[in-house]
């Protein structure tokens, strides 16, 4: 077979595929979302639909799919129909670049276990991300709803404020590797000890707490403040539409955990079980804690919110980067 | 080149079709019986007054401003860091210069108060 | 293959840029200046300049671009206000000064191109200059002084803006 027809025929194949399983990762992890609050809050969660509930993300699909499409009738109907879709697409690709594991051999080909591995991994995380935020803001506008104005606002200023340290806070790894490719990050992270958490864990820190601003959860989860703003952005939006924003949300969790993973505990790497269960293990310690947060914490004002973004992360990631700046040299 | 990014097209490609696949289900399969009533924009039951697109305060365009100049600094930071093992101490003062001046309009930011919200 | 694909993004960004001034919504102006601009980074990332076309979409599509959007609702300006300009001098002014641009553009292709030499890159040569690495290099060492006077130049952005809107703060 033709080289060239074999390398676009695999890449396809692997593209559709990890694309299924990602949405299948998320709509799991509404599911565990919904049990674990349940229990926290001594409930039981999701339960009649299936065996623990396990089919309701499926019953939740389809009952979205058979809703009502409201678009209001101030509302830009153009921009109103694009918005979601400008949330949904960067928070699906942004994956493209983190290895989920080592390669492996299927009938007979080596098929790496990452969609591309760019020389500018890193920026290309970054640069998707940043184009996140229009989705909400064409959202907040095209509603014309006073709510979903004030709700898009909100969120675009918390997520670029938090944009800012969350970009800075991993510049300190990248001196330590020398590499914006995520591959090789994860490759210099080969035993327990060489994990990037040791040795930057000031940064972890950082990067933790912006990437659950970022994605606009719990406590961060300002934007949404029922008891202020109804739903925010998406106070409009109904059927689908608000489902793909709910996709989009619960993706960047995914994006966030994984990213977390790769840059400071190993990404694959580990002993004994396959690097895909690893990765995967170590993922879903982030996605917990998402969770668990959420149950726990109760929401920042928006002053502490903003105040704390340009006040004491942008700060505390600068001096991350003059402490492994010194350390390097000496 | 093209094996590097042939991939990420294919699954932009991907995505953007579950993205209009999704939206026209969802148009074709919900049910259609939009009110008057309905569509107005959601104010908790009350008639919705004046325009919903009012000015806002000045506050939002500095943050955006602000983001725009610690982004360029980020910029700058990241081959910075990329070959900092080379530049090293050289590397470490270059960079110092630049973001103590920087620092010194974020400390007047601060100083100003632009960055508080009450 | 590749110029197939600088074919369809060349007509992208050209179509998305007549439409920016072609519409009368702000915000959609907007979206198409994003547009132009991504079609741009990928433009440059054919020309194997992977760190400039993610600098690209960063700092001019996720950035800059937030910022109008900003200034566009924050003025929000109503359909009524902005609507067909009447005065005749503005139109015959602005088809005269896109003309001279116009001519400017074509003589500066057809005698500069002329002039001057270009060597054909080998695609290697090309990934090697537009690597992360490269530039770095060039920036920290050769280009020193212009990278720190970029410090001021944003120094001067942050001044410039809280003085602006210094009035009620």
């Amino acid at each position: 077979m033709n080289p060239t027809f074999l390398f676009i025929l695999i890449t396809v194949i692997k593209v559709v595929v990890i694309v299924h399983i990602f949405m299948f990762i998320l709509s799991y992890l509404t599911w565990a979302e919904r049990k674990l609050l349940g229990h926290i809050q001594a409930r039981l969660g999701p339960k009649n639909v299936g065996p623990f509930g396990l089919l309701q993300p499926i019953a939740d699909g389809i009952k979205l799919l058979f809703k009502e499409d409201i678009i209001p009738a101030q509302a830009n109907k153009i921009l109103f129909v694009i918005a979601p879709v400008l949330s949904f697409i960067p928070a699906l690709i942004v994956f493209a670049v983190i290895p989920f594991g080592d390669k492996v051999t299927l009938f007979g080909q080596e098929i790496d276990l990452i969609i591309s591995d760019i020389n500018v991994g890193l920026l290309y995380i970054f640069a998707i991300t940043a184009l996140g935020v229009y989705g909400i803001a064409i959202a907040g506008w095209a509603s014309n709803s006073k709510y979903s104005l004030l709700g898009g606002l909100r969120s675009m200023a918390q997520m670029i404020s938090y944009e800012v340290s969350y970009t800075l806070s991993i510049v300190g790894i990248l001196m330590l590797a020398g590499s914006l490719s995520l591959v090789d990050i994860v490759k210099m992270q080969d035993s327990f000890w060489h994990m990037f958490i040791f040795k930057q864990p000031l940064a972890f820190l950082i990067y933790l707490i912006c990437g659950i601003a970022e994605t606009n959860r719990a406590p961060f989860d300002l934007p949404e403040a029922e008891t202020e703003l109804v739903a925010g952005f998406h106070t409009e939006y109904s059927s689908m539409k608000f489902g793909m924003f709910s996709i989009a949300e619960y993706a960047n969790v995914v994006n966030v955990s994984a990213i977390a993973t790769t840059l400071f505990l190993g990404g694959w790497q580990g002993p004994y079980l396959p690097p895909v269960v690893w990765f995967l293990l170590k993922m879903s310690a982030f996605l917990f804690l998402f969770i668990w947060l959420r149950a726990t914490l109760p929401r920042f004002r928006y002053d502490q919110l903003m105040k704390f973004g340009w006040q004491v992360l942008l700060p505390l990631a600068l001096l991350n980067i003059l402490i492994t700046a010194v350390i390097m040299i000496i | 080149m093209f094996e590097q990014y042939f991939p990420i097209f294919v699954l932009v490609t991907v995505v953007t079709i579950m993205a209009l696949g999704m939206l026209v289900l969802s148009h074709l399969l919900g049910r259609k019986k939009g009110t008057k009533r309905k569509l107005m924009p959601y104010e908790c039951g009350i008639e919705p007054e004046e325009d919903a697109r009012q000015r806002f305060p000045v506050k939002f365009y500095l943050v955006a401003l602000m983001f725009i100049v610690f982004d360029i600094e980020v910029v700058f930071l990241y081959p910075w860091a990329v070959i900092y093992k080379q530049l090293a101490l050289f590397g470490l003062i270059e960079m110092g210069i630049f973001i103590l001046i920087l620092m010194v309009g974020y400390v007047y930011i601060l100083k100003k108060g632009a960055l508080k919200w009450e | 293959m590749g110029t197939i694909f600088f074919f369809v993004l060349a007509a992208v960004s050209v179509i998305s840029a007549i439409l920016i001034v072609a519409q009368k919504n702000a915000v959609a102006s907007a979206l198409y200046l994003i547009v132009t601009l991504c079609s741009q980074a990928m433009l440059y990332l054919l020309l194997g300049a992977s760190f400039l076309a993610v600098i690209q979409i960063i700092v001019y599509a996720g950035a800059i671009m937030v910022l109008f959007l900003f200034v566009i609702m924050l003025l929000n300006l109503r359909r009524d206000e902005f609507g067909p300009d009447k005065k005749k001098i503005q139109r015959v002014l602005a088809f005269a000064l896109g003309a001279v641009w116009l001519i400017q553009v074509v003589a500066v292709i057809k005698l500069g191109l002329s002039k001057m030499s270009l060597s054909p890159v080998t695609p290697e040569a090309a990934l090697e200059t537009g690597s992360v690495q490269t530039i770095g290099k060039s920036l920290f060492t050769e280009y020193l002084y212009p990278f720190e006077i970029t410090s001021i130049l944003l120094l001067v952005a942050i001044l410039g803006s809280i003085v602006l809107a210094k009035k009620k703060i």
